[in-house]
């Protein structure tokens, strides 16, 4: 086949498609197809050829489980060859279950523990600030239930209170964190500074609003609701009702 | 070394626009000048270490040079898996500088101590670990770990205890005092525990070397000063876990048979007491009594 015309979003199934042997992170994996092609599509300033451009945008995966959408995505914005897709997981393959940047040229950071991405985002929005780069976007995916690590909430509010305004965080919510977010995610990030938006995860226009809309002076937090991970199962969140004193869930709090 | 290491860096924030400290409270009010001169490059993040660290690997992935300065305890033990994904599996370097190493002000408590800080870091390949003796060691080990060419992972291990004198850190293995040819063997006296092994072995007819970077290790060196000495017997004098180095030891040495001993903090039990550094020599045999006695039983068996 001619892989070369792998390059549009409804490409995206075919591609993942060749991946195989990832089921236990099949959820992961898709629930992040829609925001990172809307990223890579038309947000993020990077190609394959500025992998190495002090100036380009950077993206970081922490959310390293379920790479498939990952590198699906990659493969069509020509990262990552498309042969290399139905080698995943093998030995000598750059693709792995979790990513490493070492191995993948326009991967940003290694990743698979939950918990590192948002502090080295931190780290990398100031030392671009520090470098006088004031251009490059630095975007990070975490997961809803990877907030549980207590490592974000030392990045969450250092980068508040520090101003990274380069820096977004997309936090991708399908309800997967066991205990739950009285109150909604967001709120976490407002009350240590941050500019936020709650969107629909599978809203292209929504997402890309979300991603350009300006936050002078303080970083941006885009909740992404996707499906919750345990609908199907019928699993409440721990923090409905039920459980949370009577709280009502907030308005971001779980996509019908 | 507290002094030097802060004059030194901030030599360097004031020249290198990659120099880039980052901190967790501790020490900050040393750099509350250079802050206001530099505010972008002296980042306090408050005491959040997985974030220091994390913050650090950041740094480096946009080329910048981050010195990452706390107690040992939390800047090592804390946030060791930042250590180990955010550094070292990003392929990303830093300077970390630790005071407070094994027991330094020991009525503080063991929440203050890491004596396995050195072990610890020996579990992640690519670590370069210094250990002066002197604080006069510490900018000609420092300053060239923040030259332009540099963007590897180096630990430098500060205490507030030292030799009577600087000795020289350029080359690896030093000889102090040379052994006869028939001599007993080689010691080996790291950093700060230089003196107190020369003491321990003045009347013994041994070679005693001094090193003050133990990783990479000089297994050369070691090879060359024991194939000098009149046996194949080296005792090493830690301030860290007792054994720490063994394992270089003996690689330096396979191709001979020897003995080696390892003294440094007590591994078998924690050493439930405050009082005073010294206090905690003599209860890890790291006094120059100590030293003595397991210098001559291992020596003169």
């Amino acid at each position: 086949m001619d892989t070369r015309s792998f390059t549009r979003y409804a490409d995206l199934p075919a591609l993942i498609g060749l991946m195989t042997g990832d089921e236990k992170h099949q959820a992961a994996a898709v629930s992040t197809l829609d925001v990172l092609w809307v990223l890579y599509d038309r947000v993020l300033d990077i190609t394959p050829g500025r992998v190495d451009d002090p100036d380009r945008d950077r993206f970081l995966l922490s959310k390293g489980h379920g790479p498939a959408a990952y590198y699906a995505v990659l493969a069509a914005k020509g990262f990552v060859e498309v042969p290399a897709l139905r080698r995943w997981g093998e030995f000598d393959s750059p693709l792995g279950h979790h990513p490493d940047r070492t191995l993948i040229p326009g991967v940003e950071i290694g990743s698979g523990s939950l918990g590192h991405g948002l502090g080295l985002a931190v780290g990398t929005a100031l030392g671009l600030r520090a470098l006088g780069r004031t251009r490059p976007r630095v975007v990070v995916l975490v997961g809803d239930a990877e907030l549980d690590e207590g490592s974000n909430h030392e990045a969450i509010a250092a980068a508040g209170r520090l101003g990274t305004d380069r820096l977004t965080a997309v936090v991708v919510d399908n309800q997967s964190a066991s205990l739950g977010w009285p109150g909604g995610i967001a709120e976490r990030f407002a009350r240590e500074g941050w500019a936020t938006r709650t969107v629909d995860g599978r809203d292209h226009e929504a997402l890309f609003e979300a991603f350009t809309a300006a936050h002078t002076g303080r970083p941006m937090a885009v909740v992404a609701r996707v499906p919750a991970k345990n609908s199907a199962a019928g699993v409440r969140p721990r923090w409905s009702p039920a459980v949370n004193g009577g709280r009502t869930e907030e308005p971001g709090g779980r996509v019908q | 070394m507290r002094e030097a290491f802060a004059g030194t860096v901030v030599a360097a924030l004031e020249t290198d626009p990659r120099t880039v400290l980052v901190l967790a409270d501790i020490s900050a009010d040393r750099f509350t000048a250079a802050a206001a001169r530099h505010p972008d490059r002296v980042l306090n993040v408050g005491i959040r270490e997985q974030l220091m660290i994390g913050v650090a690997g950041g740094l480096a992935l946009t080329g910048m040079r981050p010195v990452v300065h706390t107690y040992a305890p939390f800047l090592v033990e804390r946030a060791f898996e930042q250590i180990k994904l955010d550094l070292a599996h990003q392929d990303a370097g830093a300077v970390l500088v630790g005071i407070g190493g094994s027991y330094e002000a020991p009525y503080v408590g063991r929440t203050h101590m890491a004596p396995g800080d050195v072990a610890l870091l020996d579990t992640v390949p690519g670590w370069t670990v210094h250990v002066p003796g002197h604080a006069a060691e510490v900018p000609r080990l420092l300053g060239p770990a923040l030259g332009p060419d540099r963007d590897d992972r180096v630990y430098l291990r500060l205490s507030s205890r030292g030799n009577a004198a600087a000795r020289p850190v350029d080359d690896g293995l030093v000889v102090i005092r040379a052994g006869s040819s028939r001599s007993r063997g080689v010691v080996l006296g790291v950093g700060p525990m230089l003196d107190r092994a020369l003491a321990a072995t003045a009347d013994l007819d041994v070679t005693v070397c001094y090193l003050a970077t133990v990783r990479p290790f000089d297994r050369a060196g070691l090879h060359a000063a024991v194939a000098a000495a009149g046996r194949p017997d080296v005792l090493v004098v830690e301030p860290y876990l007792a054994g720490t180095s063994a394992h270089e030891v003996a690689a330096a040495l396979t191709d001979r048979r020897h003995r080696q001993l390892g003294l440094g903090v007590q591994r078998a039990a924690e050493v439930r007491g405050y009082g005073t550094a010294e206090d905690h020599d003599r209860a890890h045999g790291l006094d120059t009594a100590g030293i003595a006695a397991a210098a001559r039983a291992f020596f003169l068996d």
